[in-house]
């Protein structure tokens, strides 16, 4: 069987530096390649020069590029354009922005269809509505004539999968297709990827999430600094990772792991690349950098094991209602937040969660109910009699980086919290809370957008217990990071609430986060609390049928999947 | 503006070659006003009808005038009076328009809504109409003509102003500021007030220009400053009834008032690309 697309010698440089170095695989027809990596590992960047997409700044050189015979490596733009779309599909990353606001989502699916083929407008009209049908998108005549705004993104992602399908390309370039999307969404859109992958399309399937990949390719890449590291059957792969970056990223995932387990590794090798000062301390004057190995050990029952604190409530909601226009975003919901706890919030986008979140910090106002902190009046009482308590209940948030003033240094920022608003000038206490939350004193003059996601988001822990909080609400804190690095964050998270009684409200969609973090969940629906109990029992038997669906969409490392017919699976050993 | 790729912000970008003009014009230019005798050692209203209407030569270089009068020597003296009238002019628009924006951007809904209808019913005035009925009403002179140019210049500002508040006040970092419980004062203060003046420095830079091109045409139109005082507007009115004859008595004014504009404006541009990419 002659592969359908190969390359090999792969190289993508923009100006001095490598993105992507010498990189090979083999796609058959019908089989679903994954490539695996965090941001910067060049997994993108390797799609996109299939594709002549990799930009004007790009130098993308290759010994073999060959797209079933048609050498694409020396292809006019003209021979490029006419395979794109026709021969081969191409879901872009963000593809929620990818449809063009001011036209129909029939317009932009008919758009590849009058472009490669000789058809009539009728006709055309006739096989958009049969794509989008293919697809799942329900109502298919209505939703041909909506624009982008008026589609959910789950919605959306499937009209951008129909336009690259329309043609019935033999590939299908799929880069980070599920990855803003709610997990039920997600498992919809696998579906129809794996339908289509058993039509007979091959798919390159590129994701951060090993998860989402396990489920679909046969053989998977595991790309690190542009390089591929490991290779190989997706259940050798991730059944018995042979490198230590595989291991690493395999070991960051959540899921399934009980809470109090560590997920970063021992190694050394823990302190990746993508967060150089991430896992590492300055300690005292000497300014030596060491690995901080006691802080990533193995676990313990003695390290683990949450200490005793006195319970007590720190923070408690009842019947919490509030209304936007005519939509309940918040019907009805109370709980009680006990010190040195994790309440874990889970749903999915539109359930609620952070609008929550936004009464407990009584940053809204619920229409009815009310929330109490440390057994005070707080979603009751005037802005003014709330200043006092404010430092005692934290906040960090999915975008850490849009949560700081853009012209201050991140000393600054930390000094501003530590002195409650006095002054800007950092102090020792301000090295040591950085240092606490293992960023080293060089970032103190260096402004947040310079840092990458993981070290904004230790900014803002920072930030968030300088004031001694009781209680830190974490809205998504990690939702927007690499799995490596959101490992580290957890780990970080736990580390702080055991050494300092913290209690979080964690809110996320993420079943495996919450799982690892929680020792109580929340589930919620259309601003209801559906269920809930210790996390455990919720997980373990779920009692709702919205969280049974939930619990079943949330994709999973399969590490010992059946290996798959079809594909030839040493194909790539050229 | 927070979305960048790492390639830009790695390294700073190098001045392009029309900036480091701009800035050389400009120190000349600040060179002339505050030192005027420095650089052009004569006396601009010394009158010498034997050398009327020279052209330009060694001896003077930019020609001169009706008069006599070395035009170098006036250009070079009326930088001060062009440049102060600019300054000034932006800052009392600015000064204004601040007001306008803070005052919309935070007071309640009903004063944002007044203020806002307030601004758009000037807007629909061209700016230099509204200067010239200012004029009109208080009478024409060095300090009408450029309190009509602020006035006019001020709706404009203000608009940018209040949306710039706005965008700040609502911002993820505000709410941080509320949730560390940080007061109103204290927010303002400390956080929307320099994130504004970032956006106002640039404003200013390119609203000079822009007021000593609309200062001037008042000069020209004779409401601003009147001949024989040595200012562009009023050269190039003074000039104008010779522009056939002696093309210098009109050119060199007026090439320093494009010089001038085009120099603080290439600078604005800089300044707001750079604050873009930092």
């Amino acid at each position: 069987m002659t592969a359908l697309l190969s390359v090999a010698g792969l190289s993508v440089r923009f100006g001095d530096t490598r993105v992507v170095s010498d990189v090979a695989f083999d796609v058959q027809p019908g089989e679903c390649v994954g490539i695996v990596g965090e941001s910067g590992s060049g997994k993108s960047v390797t799609a996109r020069s299939l594709l002549g997409l990799a930009g004007r700044r790009a130098r993308v050189s290759a010994e073999t590029l060959l797209f079933d015979g048609t050498d694409l490596a020396d292809a006019p733009a003209r021979t490029l354009r006419s395979l794109r779309g026709r021969d081969i599909g191409y879901v872009s990353q963000g593809a929620l922005v990818a449809l063009d606001p001011l036209r129909t989502v029939g317009r932009e699916i008919a758009d590849s269809l009058r472009l490669h083929t000789s058809s009539t407008p009728a006709q055309r009209r006739a096989r958009v509505l049969e794509l989008l049908a293919e697809v799942g998108i329900p109502d298919p005549e209505l939703r041909a004539a909506q624009r982008a705004d008026q589609l959910s993104g789950g919605l959306r992602q499937r009209a951008v999968i129909a336009s690259a399908i329309a043609l019935r390309p033999r590939l299908l370039i799929a880069d980070e297709p599920t990855t803003a999307l709610d997990s039920t969404v997600q498992a919809g859109i696998l579906d129809l990827l794996e339908r289509l992958r058993d039509q007979g399309t091959a798919v390159v399937l590129i994701s951060h999430d090993l998860a989402v990949v396990s489920r679909l390719a046969t053989r998977v890449l595991v790309m690190h600094d542009g390089r591929i590291v490991e290779r190989g059957p997706t259940a050798d792969v991730l059944g018995g990772p042979r490198h230590p970056y595989t291991r690493r990223l395999i070991a960051a995932v959540p899921t399934d792991r009980p809470r109090g387990t560590r997920l970063t590794l021992p190694a050394p090798a823990a302190a990746p690349a993508a967060d150089p000062a991430g896992s590492r301390v300055v300690f005292g004057n000497s300014g030596t950098t060491v690995v901080d190995v006691a802080k990533t050990a193995v676990p313990t029952t003695a390290a683990t094991a949450t200490p005793e604190f006195p319970k007590k409530a720190v923070v408690t909601a009842r019947g919490l209602t509030r209304r936007f226009g005519a939509r309940l975003a918040v019907d009805d919901v109370g709980f009680v937040l006990e010190r040195g706890r994790t309440l874990g919030v889970v749903g999915e986008s539109g359930s609620g969660k952070t609008t929550v979140a936004r009464l407990v910090l009584a940053l809204d106002r619920p229409d009815s109910g009310d929330v109490q902190v440390l057994g005070r009046a707080w979603s009751a009482a005037t802005e003014r009699e709330r200043r006092p308590l404010r430092p005692r209940i934290g906040a960090i948030y999915q975008d850490a980086l849009s949560s700081f003033d853009p012209r201050q240094t991140v000393g600054q920022i930390v000094a501003d919290a530590v002195t409650r608003g006095r002054s800007l000038r950092a102090g020792p206490e301000v090295v040591e809370l950085l240092e606490r939350v293992g960023l080293s004193e060089a970032v103190l003059r260096r402004r947040p957008l310079h840092l990458s996601g993981g070290q904004q988001q230790r900014v803002a822990i920072a930030r968030a217990i300088a004031g001694r909080p009781d209680v830190i609400v974490c809205d998504e804190p990690v939702s927007s990071l690499d799995v490596s690095v959101q490992a580290q964050v957890l780990d970080l998270l736990d580390d702080l609430q055991r050494d300092l009684g913290l209690s979080y409200l964690f809110i996320t969609h993420d079943l495996g986060v919450v799982r690892h973090v929680s020792d109580d969940v929340l589930v919620m629906r259309a601003g209801r609390v559906v269920e809930r109990g210790g996390t455990e029992a919720v997980f373990s038997a779920p009692q709702h049928d919205y969280t049974r669906e939930l619990l079943a969409s949330a994709p999973r490392i399969r590490a010992s999947l059946a290996i798959r017919d079809g594909g030839d699976l040493d194909s790539d050993a050229t | 503006m927070t979305a960048l790729s790492p390639a830009r912000t790695r390294a700073a970008r190098r001045p392009r070659a029309v900036e480091v003009g701009a800035v050389v014009v400009i120190a000349f230019l600040a060179l002339s006003a505050l030192l005027p005798g420095l650089v052009a050692p004569g006396d601009p209203l010394a009158i010498a009808p034997v050398d009327a209407f020279q052209a330009p030569s060694p001896s003077h270089l930019f020609g001169t005038d009706e008069s006599g009068r070395d035009i170098f020597t006036r250009v070079v003296h009326g930088t001060g009076a062009s440049l102060l009238i600019g300054i000034a002019a932006t800052a009392i628009g600015l000064g204004l328009a601040l007001v306008f924006g803070l005052l919309a951007g935070f007071g309640p809904r009903w004063l944002d809504f007044g203020t806002t209808r307030l601004l758009e019913v000037l807007f629909a005035f061209p700016g230099l109409l509204f200067a010239l009925l200012f004029i009109v009403v208080y009478g024409p002179g060095v300090v009408t003509s450029t309190i009509a140019v602020g006035l006019s210049t001020a709706p404009g500002y203000a608009r940018i102003i209040r949306s710039r508040v706005i965008q700040v006040r609502t911002s993820p970092y505000i709410e941080a500021a509320v949730v560390l419980g940080r007061g109103r004062t204290l927010r303002i203060v400390r956080h929307v007030l320099p994130n504004v003046a970032g956006a106002l420095f640039v404003l200013a830079t390119l609203g000079v220009g822009q007021s000593i091109v609309w200062a001037s045409s008042l000069s020209y139109l004779g409401l601003g400053a009147v001949p024989p005082a040595a200012e562009w507007g009023a050269m190039l009115s003074a000039g104008r009834t010779y522009i056939s004859s002696f093309w210098w008595m009109t050119f060199f004014p007026g090439l320093f008032i494009v010089l001038s504009a085009a120099a603080t404006t290439l600078l604005g541009r800089a300044l707001q690309q750079r604050g873009r990419e930092s």
